[in-house]
């Protein structure tokens, strides 16, 4: 199939079929970034702008290295949230952009919808690189490229994501896409952080860890926000681990040979104990890895370059 | 001698809930007779034949922005919105910059909407100073100053103490209070209805019980204290259901829903459209079922619009900083005509009734019906007619609707004030 789209907004909308387009883009991708000089010209002359309005070093350096390796001029510009409410919108700032040339934004931002607010108002393609806690598909997009490379097929599979999902982008995503692909989902974690209704997104709600984990290949923990304490979702953090964190023990219910995922940056000891988090199961740094190769894949689909020099 | 013979249309009296051919003649702005054939010799006279004639309309729900927001609204600007939606009187809501919680803003709104000159403008005071929900204002000087009812509308009372006061206050100077229902620590940072579709977008939620809690408080205190309660734009089912009890057990409530809660569900959020952001926030499609069969049952008693303009720079942001509110006066009629009317789910009488009698006695008015020797306040409109929602032909200043390109059926086509047009879609008057 031919790429149609000009924006990556979500993988709500994206069909099965367009998502096994990138993720088959992306194999040539990672194989680039295995070569000694990582660099292709296929994006000769395009100009990548990332536009973050929330910190993220990780994705942030994942797009300018993808965008690099495939010789896109690259330029950052990070912004306060403050400063979307004091000062310049969006759209001005997008419009700014645009007007400058940019043939590729990547959005970074704390409200859900901001990219397709963006995508509404410039003809540059955009890339949500996390809004609020609506999307987060790159990260998805690389989550299921690392699962396909590790077990062949994403159809049957049967993936548990654990923790915050009434707040998480990532767990959204994901959910769309695994299902989208024929894998069975089922979600985790304490009833104030399950968000109304998911059910209907075509998951299966546990609060039991136990249950969760039952005869998953793959286990997809989330990051916990320490502040959500303060906001009262959970009593102690003593008690989150305690009730969600993944430990050997836990993850002996999973199958044998079972994928242990994190988008990062980890609480060790928390979501996650460091024996599992480094243990054989885990795929945490592939998963960084792969992460250039799919936003390498997407930049190359979006900025309508040429064939990758394979 | 000024008069107005409105010739060959049928009758709208919600008060005796019947339509009859009859003309209506208008004699020095007010109504002189109302009788078939009627002839008037040397008058002039609009053919309103295929027409309905019906008591002009009353938009208990408005926000008009002045004093203090003049660049979403004016008294003025809202006016001419008001005149070309069918209205000839609406109530505004207090909260201007300076609040209306004292006698010299509701003397100024009065004394604008006098200068402005087209329809009836009745200020709603705050129910509390700075409608901050701490002390009561003084009701008996706004109630003199021109007040016909109180509320702190957007910024619900979150003490029941307070509230329960302000109700015996309200009751004993004789003004009903209109309660935004809303427990504030629940609706917290929500922007559009908890549920399925927050989930998915991502947005945090109002949940329903944020509404049915402080309706259900709400109503207690209305029984508590005798005081009349009116429940500003109800739209969950579970609301409806309180109302629906409290009025069988004989509680003074009263209640009125907004043409976008009855013909929106939250998938309308689904784009990130902030035309779509108001609060309470577009509920489910069982909730819009409930609040259309609680008008067609009685338990909602009208239908007001909670015109909300803003403007265009601060809507055309990301969802959860644009303000809550859209505008309604221009696209009402036309929803109460396409949405319940032509379906079935109410009489053009019942719908009618709604947006006159109803209001009118609510508010202590004694606008909202035809009959001779009262104000000639009157909306013709024609049930046939169509039209697109373009925002650009508004005359309000807001152009923050999400009914944008959605076709109409049942629209006004002329405003009559005390015996004077005010708005006038092309109908032939001869001299």
């Amino acid at each position: 199939m031919n790429w149609k789209r000009k924006d990556i907004l979500g993988l709500q909308n994206l069909s099965a079929e367009e998502i096994r387009l990138i993720l088959d883009t992306a194999v040539p991708m990672k194989e680039i970034l295995g070569r000694a000089i990582k660099k292709v010209p296929t994006l000769r002359g395009r100009t990548v702008v990332t536009l973050f309005y929330e910190p993220s070093t990780r994705t942030r350096t994942s797009f300018e290295l993808a965008a690099k390796y495939l010789s896109a001029d690259s330029v950052n510009l990070s912004t306060s949230t403050s400063s979307v409410v004091k000062g310049e919108t969006l759209k001005d700032t997008a419009r700014t952009l645009a007007a400058m040339g940019a043939d590729v934004v990547v959005l970074r931002h704390p409200m859900a919808g901001a990219p397709n607010l963006l995508a509404r108002t410039i003809p540059a393609a955009v890339i949500n690189a996390g809004d609020g806690a609506h999307e987060h598909p790159t990260q998805a997009l690389l989550d299921m490229f690392t699962v396909r490379e590790k077990m062949g097929e994403l159809a049957g599979l049967n993936v548990a994501i654990i923790g915050d999902i009434l707040h998480s982008r990532v767990a959204r995503s994901n959910i769309w896409g695994f299902t989208k692909m024929g894998a069975r989902v089922r979600i985790c974690g304490p009833a104030t952080m399950i968000p109304p209704e998911i059910e209907a997104m075509g998951v299966q709600v546990c609060t039991r860890m136990e249950e969760a984990l039952d005869g998953a290949d793959v286990v997809m923990m989330l990051r916990i926000q320490l502040e959500r304490q303060q906001q009262g979702l959970f009593p102690s953090i003593r008690e989150y681990a305690r009730l969600f964190g993944l430990n050997r023990k836990r993850l002996a219910l999973a199958r044998p040979g079972a994928l242990v995922m994190h988008p990062g940056p980890m609480n060790r000891g928390v979501e996650i104990s460091p024996e599992v988090a480094d243990g054989v199961n885990s795929v945490i740094n592939e998963q960084v890895t792969n992460g250039v190769a799919v936003r390498m894949a997407l930049l190359y689909l979006l900025g309508g370059g040429g064939m990758p020099d394979a | 001698m000024h008069k107005l013979l409105l010739k060959g249309g049928r009758v709208v009296d919600p008060q005796a809930g019947e339509i009859f051919a009859a003309d209506i003649l208008i004699v020095e702005g007010r109504i002189a007779a109302i009788g078939p054939g009627l002839e008037a010799g040397e008058c002039a006279v609009m053919d309103v034949a295929g027409k309905l004639v019906a008591p002009g309309l009353i938009d208990m729900h408005v926000h008009f922005r002045e004093p203090g927001f003049e660049a979403k609204e004016t008294i003025a600007s809202g006016s001419r919105a008001a005149a070309r939606g069918g209205f000839t009187a609406v109530a505004c809501m207090p909260n201007t910059d300076p609040v209306a919680d004292n006698r010299a803003v509701i003397t100024y709104i009065k004394n604008r909407a006098e200068e402005a000159g087209l329809v009836k403008v009745y200020p709603i005071a705050a129910l509390t100073r700075g409608s901050r929900g701490e002390e009561l204002t003084e009701m008996a000087d706004l109630k003199e100053a021109g007040a016909v009812a109180l509320s702190d509308d957007g910024h619900p009372v979150a003490s029941a103490a307070v509230m329960r006061r302000a109700m015996q206050y309200a009751r004993m100077v004789g003004l009903p209070v209109i309660s935004h229902c809303e427990e504030p620590t629940l609706s917290a940072g929500g922007v559009m209805h908890e549920g399925y579709m927050s989930t998915v977008l991502g947005l945090p939620g109002i949940p329903a019980a944020a509404e049915e809690i402080m309706v259900a408080r709400d109503i207690i205190l209305s029984e508590y204290t005798g005081c009349p309660l009116h429940i500003a734009h109800v739209s969950t089912s579970g609301s409806v259901r309180l109302i629906r009890e409290a009025k069988a057990r004989g509680v003074p409530v009263t209640a009125e829903v907004t043409p976008h809660h009855f013909t929106l569900t939250d998938r309308a959020v689904a784009d990130y459209n902030t035309s779509t952001k108001v609060n309470p926030p577009l509920r489910t499609e069982e909730d819009v079922a409930a609040l259309k069969e609680a008008l067609a049952d009685g338990t909602i008693d009208v239908i007001a619009t909670d015109h909300a303009p803003h403007t265009l720079e601060e809507k055309d942001v990301e969802y959860q900083l644009a303000p809550f509110g859209l505008v309604g006066l221009e696209t009402a009629l036309g929803l109460v005509w396409t949405e319940l009317v032509i379906p079935g789910v109410l009489s053009p009488v019942e719908a009618i009734r709604k947006l006159t009698v109803n209001p009118a006695r609510i508010l202590g008015l004694k606008e909202g019906v035809l009959k001779v020797g009262a104000d000639a306040d009157i909306t013709i409109i024609d049930p046939e007619l169509t039209e697109v929602v373009d925002p650009a032909t508004f005359a309000s200043k807001g152009r923050n609707t999400p009914f944008s390109g959605r076709r109409l059926q049942g629209l006004p086509v002329a405003t009559i004030v005390k015996g004077r047009v005010v708005y006038n879609r092309d109908l032939a008057v001869i001299a």
